[in-house]
């Protein structure tokens, strides 16, 4: 495993060949929910529609436990996690204040947007904050 | 022959496009941005060029980490507006201009551009809400769309530099077209934001600012900056930005700011806007 200038960023999970090849197959599967009728099975019965994928059994519970932050660390990127906060009809402040530590709830996340959002100050290199 | 009138630089956050297409700009927290935005609308109302070429990406839409070219230009006769989790949204089907599209590939490609050619292709967000920004809720789009995807969300993204130099080409393969065509260029995405991880929500204002400014001082100066220095000072999805160096290359060297507008939050997003006119 190669390491990166960025890893230092704290709190930042970069779609590259790591993440790639990691978080193919999960990725994968959330894009299959850009189709409705994908859709539609997968909220019908969800562990049946992620056996037909080749995921681990940690990014399977990931997904079934809404655990953003765990299917990131899995390999999964934000764009293809929106499938999955869209299709439970939330908006994504919701995955982004579940992937804060400790948890934020929509209002809370929200919050700390309209006042201005999350410093940069603080933010730039784990030196300064373990997890941002 | 065909000229390029001006460029636009506008985020393109979905959470915008809902709030639109649901009736919700007068609500509190949008109305500020609505309102930011209404020189822009009259810009655009007074400035409708026949084609607009937009730099946009897909978010894993119609490209995802099966295929995902560096850049790909859009040559079909229309594009339809994308499924990507919520439906699609309910905006005119985008049309497009294979023509002056199949010149930009030809020129591009023996500038030695190598540009992917997608005869099919639904476009998300990424370019369905910049243009509800600049033109509302039309029945139809003003004008014709030629889609120009970046790849800006699989590292390794191209280079900022790259991106300029993309712009650049695009100018002269536009001024060699014979016909009599006003275009304008768009770079969207951007500015800075993060979406993953335990630092969303992450914005600076400060190197925000001082891209725009940029986009007129200096705008070699936005060409030097390292992809970790876009994830570390932008976050991880601030990288959009270089999006914006496609449009600026393809103007003159010297442009005029004739609008800017920059707000904090768009959903989890720094919202910039920018109008710039060849001098």
């Amino acid at each position: 495993m190669t390491t990166r200038d960025y890893d230092d960023v704290p709190g930042t999970y970069v779609l590259d060949s790591r993440t790639y090849r990691k978080g193919y197959h999960l990725n994968m599967f959330l894009m299959t929910l850009n189709k409705s009728e994908c859709r539609d099975v997968f909220a019908a019965d969800e562990a049946g529609y992620l056996s037909g994928f080749k995921i681990t059994e940690l990014q399977k519970q990931a997904v079934l436990d809404r655990d953003y932050l765990g299917m990131l660390k899995l390999g999964a990127n934000a764009y293809y996690a929106f499938k999955l906060v869209s299709h439970d009809r939330h908006p994504p402040q919701v995955m982004y204040g579940k992937m804060n530590r400790p948890e934020l709830s929509f209002d809370e996340f929200q919050d700390m947007m309209l006042k201005g959002g999350r410093p940069i100050d603080g933010n730039r290199s784990k030196k300064e904050t373990p997890n941002g | 022959m065909a000229r390029i009138m001006a460029g636009m630089g506008t985020s393109h956050v979905p959470g915008a496009g809902a709030a639109m297409d649901n009736g919700k700009t007068g609500e509190p927290y949008w109305e500020p941005l609505f309102t930011g935005l209404e020189p822009l609308r009259k810009w655009h109302s007074q400035n409708v060029p026949d084609v607009n070429i937009i730099v946009f990406n897909d978010h894993a839409t119609s490209f995802s980490l099966d295929n995902y070219s560096t850049f790909t230009i859009g040559v079909a006769e229309e594009f339809q507006p994308a499924d990507e989790g919520w439906g699609p949204r309910k905006v005119p089907v985008v049309e497009g201009h294979p023509e002056l599209a199949w010149h930009l590939v030809e020129e591009l490609i023996f500038e030695e551009f190598d540009m992917a050619v997608a005869g099919s292709l639904d476009v998300d967000h990424g370019l369905t809400v910049p243009l509800s920004i600049a033109y509302d809720q039309p029945e139809k789009w003003p004008t014709k769309v030629i889609p120009l995807c970046v790849n800006v969300i699989q590292y390794p993204q191209p280079t900022p530099l790259r991106c300029f130099k993309l712009g650049q080409a695009i100018r002269r393969a536009v001024d060699s077209f014979d016909k009599d065509l006003s275009v304008g260029i768009w770079g969207t995405g951007g500015l800075s934001h993060q979406l993953g991880g335990e630092r969303a929500g992450v914005v600076n204002p400060k190197f925000d600012n001082t891209f725009l400014d940029n986009m007129t001082k200096d705008p070699m100066a936005n060409t030097r900056i390292s992809h970790t220095d876009f994830i570390r000072e932008a976050g991880s999805e601030g990288i959009e930005m270089i999006m914006w160096n496609v449009m600026r290359g393809a103007l003159n060297e010297t442009v005029k700011e004739v609008y800017r507008f920059y707000h904090i939050p768009v959903s989890a997003t720094a919202y910039g806007g920018l109008i710039l006119e060849n001098e």
